[in-house]
């Protein structure tokens, strides 16, 4: 019997998961998919929000407000890179400049620090590529940018480092309450836990409904957007938001911690929560809305189109509580944005919900906070290159010409706890395949890999999900030619 | 800063070990380069050649029907007999202007290496940008043709039954009858224009003798499939290439090929400061084959995609000699410079400069034509003088042209630029 099973491993899950680690708990970290972060959290605009959109008084500002002051410690701990970059939501009308008044106030009373009301040429200044139309902004120097999966899959690790045992290709089925606990059935196996602590994203609605009477529910509205080559990024300086209106929050224009321009979302309600389908007429229309930002985007660079699906709440805040009905199940439900930002705060109030319906937790003498760093090769310089190699070897070979990825550092991301078994696996990891080329060249050489690390043959090697099988047989070969 | 990593000198440092990196070495050393290395990051020399198990190679150079390999071979067993330092499953990560390279391996760790002159004979990679302007959904079962000729060729394992294809590049044309070969249905070929992108020669062997369609002015606007690719939603295009709404049919398949054609191969010459030709993508070079920067020449696919290795082969002797030249101090460099200039219906031309000191047999221009020309003729001028016109049955951008210009002409009229522009016989 497990203390606590976890249901997702999003981003909330394995912040869940590893918070918990922190205690003497033996704990189940349960996953539908064949690695973390294959949902929303890999999906999104990556941006840690200041904290001005939110309603006050909202879960969804409080969390977001006190999540954002934690990513420089949580990502020093755990080696995942992370850029306190700032943010701008720029009027473009004059009548814009009420709206971004009320977010002044807004983010006044959710407590954020430093912000303040740009004039034109001080915007300019900041971001000299920003069309000339823009009026003013609001300037949050404390927003950042992030690689969420990075991060998610960062902290899978370190909670699987310190104990966690991490269930992948478990698809939760149904829930059974116990006199003491739960009984969890899986497509795998069944699991027995204490504790449930539903963090199912898009699907936590039907979790619940497992375990309790229905009472809220999650509605996929899915984002849209582009990713541009790397160096692109240096368009603007900071994330720059349009006033929120008609097409949601704003499109908005980012760098990536990696350096690619991304560009997006918008937002449109869908009934298939697997949906997550790009289509021209709305990419089109992102483009459009984002020229008013920059007219300099260099769309030809492009190299990615992508899709998110918030899971929006019939509430409309995040349901961050334990069932009133079920005693010993939490559902941390309806996570859309800012959950990223809220998601080392959540974990904490989980934790002091948890100790609320268990009592007092032990702490583990052996906790580790820290997470070794995965090497980027062409991040070192030369004598740390030459002495690397030396010491190993695989780190002198390249496997992806158009972002230089060595097989050390592909060799180091499967050996690795909550390690890459996939394809995608390994390219959200150290990033072969993510350049120019999306894999044309190295994924043979990184399907190789993937079967020699981990004992398996070629044609079992999959691309992302179970059912994403690459290689369909083998040649004919030397057989004659009659033969098949 | 670099006294960790071993420094090593060489004469010329040649990057690629393609048909056209050991043609330039093999000449540089014979023209009196003391220390020649070739690096290549694959295992074995050959480049793309090892891959294109299919004849049609050497018909030129040596009148003989070869496959890919087979090619290769009589360059590298000349390589090996001729003292050239090989270095293999070796990475050329960057070069800088003063020709210090940096490079990576397993068994010499990361170095620094200094060359008196370099050759650029990376080759190119195929192009993919169309294929990622396609929505819809992103399933396992989308391969480049090169992708898929690698599995099919190198290792041995099958990528699909039911195939469509985007583009009718030659390495697609070649995959679309080499995976008919092995049992599976390449239901259609997708051009967005009005004619193939690859080699007639291909298009007839390739699809026509397998009864494969060719669908001329169609393109795909949806990719389908969650897992794997499960269709494509293809459409037809209009006079801009551009897809006709409601013009959209439903074709199951459970893989997509792209055959999108190549791209010179050009993030290190960016690093170094060549300059790139827009219409190319490759360096802008000049007779010798040199590039914007001193001691820097190039040659082969990088340059310009060639369709047939043998002019691969002329060009990157030529490459290789003038390296050994430049380190020499032989190569002229001042004298009399002409300008190229792609006229009408030209897309390019390759040398972008003429040295007329240097020249000394024929000045040989290549080009490729914008769109297809039935029946026409190529005019060269000197400044407003036609010096040359040459007929030509049939002229496709799918297949390089090139024409030879006498050097005394060059000599005489001394023109500051040599243009070359098509036209139809009837204007
Ligand atoms: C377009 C878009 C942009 C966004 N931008 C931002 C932003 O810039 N900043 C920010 O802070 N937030 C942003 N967000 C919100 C943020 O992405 C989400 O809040 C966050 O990723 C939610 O994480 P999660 O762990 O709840 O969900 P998910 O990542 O979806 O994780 C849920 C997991 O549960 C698993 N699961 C589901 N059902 C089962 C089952 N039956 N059994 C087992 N496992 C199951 C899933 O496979 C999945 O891995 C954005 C969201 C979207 C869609
Ligand atoms: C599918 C296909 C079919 C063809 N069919 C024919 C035919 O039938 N007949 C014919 O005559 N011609 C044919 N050709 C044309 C001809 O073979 C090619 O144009 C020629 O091989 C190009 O030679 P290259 O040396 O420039 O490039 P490549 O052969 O591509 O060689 C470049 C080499 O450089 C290496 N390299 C690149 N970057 C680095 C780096 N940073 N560090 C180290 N090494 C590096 C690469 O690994 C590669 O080995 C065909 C071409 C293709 C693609």
């Amino acid at each position: 019997m497990y203390d606590i099973a976890v249901i997702g491993a999003g981003i909330i899950g394995t912040s869940v998961a590893r918070e918990l680690s922190r205690y003497s708990l033996r704990i189940a970290l349960i996953e539908k998919d064949n690695d973390v972060a294959n949902g929303t959290t890999k999906a999104n605009s990556g941006i840690i929000h200041a904290g001005y959109d939110a309603k006050p008084g909202s879960n969804k500002a409080k969390y977001n407000a006190l999540g954002n002051p934690m990513f420089d410690e949580l990502c020093e701990e755990l080696a995942v890179p992370f850029k306190r970059i700032g943010s701008l939501v720029i009027a473009l009308e004059s009548y814009d400049m009420e709206k971004v008044e009320e977010l002044y106030n807004r983010g006044l009373a959710n407590g954020i620090p430093e912000m303040r009301i740009l004039g034109r040429s001080e915007v300019r200044k900041m971001e000299p590529n920003l069309n000339d139309e823009v009026v003013g902004a609001l300037h949050a120097p404390t927003a950042g940018i992030i690689d969420p999966w990075e991060l998610a899959i960062a902290l899978a690790e370190n909670a699987t480092e310190n104990g966690v045992e991490l269930l992948l290709n478990h698809r939760v089925t149904a829930i059974e309450k116990l006199t003491d606990g739960f009984d969890i059935r899986t497509s795998a196996s069944g699991i027995e836990a204490r504790y449930v602590i539903n963090c199912a994203g898009v699907y936590a609605d039907e979790i619940n409904n497992m375990a309790a009477a229905p009472y809220f529910q999650i509605t996929p509205r899915r984002g849209q957007y582009f990713v541009l080559d790397k160096n692109t990024g240096s368009l603007v300086n900071s994330v720059v938001f349009q006033c929120p209106g008609k097409m949601g929050k704003g499109v908005l224009l980012t760098s990536s911690v990696h350096g690619n321009l991304l560009i997006g979302p918008d937002s449109e309600v869908l009934d298939d929560k697997d949906n997550v389908e790009t289509a021209a007429h709305r990419l089109l229309l992102i483009k459009e809305a984002a020229a008013r930002t920059a007219t300099g985007i260099p769309f030809n660079t492009m190299i990615k189109t992508f899709a998110g699906l918030r899971a929006s709440p019939s509430t409309r805040d995040f349901i961050i509580e334990e069932s009133k009905e079920t005693a010993g199940f939490i559902n941390v439900a309806g996570i859309e944005s800012p959950g990223l930002t809220a998601a080392p705060a959540i974990a904490e109030e989980v934790v002091r919900l948890l100790k609320a319906t268990a009592g007092k937790l032990k702490k583990s003498d052996d906790f580790n906070p820290l997470r070794r760093k995965v090497i980027r090769f062409m991040e070192l310089k030369d004598h740390e290159r030459v002495e690397l190699v030396r010491k190993n070897p695989v780190y002198g070979r390249v496997i992806c010409r158009c972002e230089n990825v060595t097989e050390g550092e592909i060799v180091d991301v499967i050996n690795r706890k909550a390690g890459a078994t996939t394809v995608n696996g390994i390219k959200r990891r150290v990033r072969p395949g993510m350049g120019r080329c999306q894999g044309g060249f190295c994924a043979p050489k990184v399907m190789e890999i993937l079967a020699r690390e981990l004992g398996r043959d070629m044609q079992e090697i999959v691309n992302e999900g179970k059912e994403s099988y690459i290689l369909s047989g083998t040649t004919k070969g030397e057989q004659d030619y009659e033969g098949k | 800063m670099k006294e960790n990593s071993i420094v090593n000198r060489y004469d010329v440092v040649v990057i690629g070990g393609g048909p056209a990196g050991l043609a330039a070495a093999i000449e540089a050393k014979k023209h009196g380069a003391k220390s020649v290395c070739v690096i290549e990051r694959d295992k074995e020399l050959g480049g793309i050649l090892q891959q294109c198990i299919h004849n049609g190679f050497g018909l030129h150079i040596f009148k003989e029907d070869l496959t890919g390999p087979e090619y290769a071979e009589r360059f590298i067993i000349e390589l090996m007999e001729s003292g050239i330092t090989c270095k293999l499953d070796t990475m050329v990560l960057d070069i800088s202007e003063d020709l210090d390279l940096q490079i990576l391996n397993t068994y010499d760790g990361f170095m620094h290496i200094k060359a008196e002159a370099i050759v650029l004979a990376m080759g190119c990679r195929e192009r993919t940008r169309e294929a990622v302007n396609i929505p819809g959904t992103r399933p396992a079962g989308v391969f480049t043709a090169g992708t898929a000729q690698r599995f099919l060729n190198m290792e041995g394992y099958l990528v699909g039954k039911k195939i469509m294809m985007l583009g009718t590049g030659d390495i697609g044309l070649i995959m679309a009858r080499r995976l008919t070969l092995e049992g599976a249905e390449v239901r259609a070929v997708l051009a967005r224009r009005g004619y193939p992108g690859g080699l007639m020669r291909n298009v007839a062997q390739c699809l026509h003798d397998y009864d494969i369609p060719l669908m001329l002015r169609h393109t795909i606007v949806k990719i389908i499939g969650k897992e794997r690719i499960e269709g494509v939603l293809v459409a037809r295009t209009d006079e801009e290439r551009k897809p006709i709404p409601g013009s959209e049919e439903l074709y199951e398949c459970d893989t997509l090929l792209l055959s999108l054609g190549l791209i010179p191969e050009n993030e290190l010459s960016k690093g170094a400061g060549v300059k790139l030709d827009p219409a190319t993508g490759g360096p802008v070079v000049n007779e010798s084959m040199e590039t914007s920067v001193k001691g820097i020449f190039a040659c082969g696919n990088v340059v310009h995609v060639h369709d047939l290795v043998d002019y691969v082969t002329d060009e990157s002797r030529r490459a290789g000699k003038s390296a050994a030249y430049f380190v020499r101090k032989k190569l002229k460099e001042n004298g009399l410079l002409i300008k190229t200039e792609p006229g009408k219906g030209i897309k390019y031309i390759v040398p972008h400069l003429i040295r007329v000191d240097n020249l000394n047999k024929s000045l040989q221009l290549f080009m490729r034509v914008r769109e297809v020309y039935p029946n026409s003729r190529l005019i060269v001028k000197a400044d407003n003088e036609v010096i040359k016109k040459s007929r030509k049955m049939h002229m496709t951008p799918g297949e390089m042209d090139n024409i030879r210009i006498d050097p005394k002409i060059l000599q005489q009229r001394k023109p500051a630029i040599l243009s070359v522009q098509v036209k139809r016989e009837e204007e």
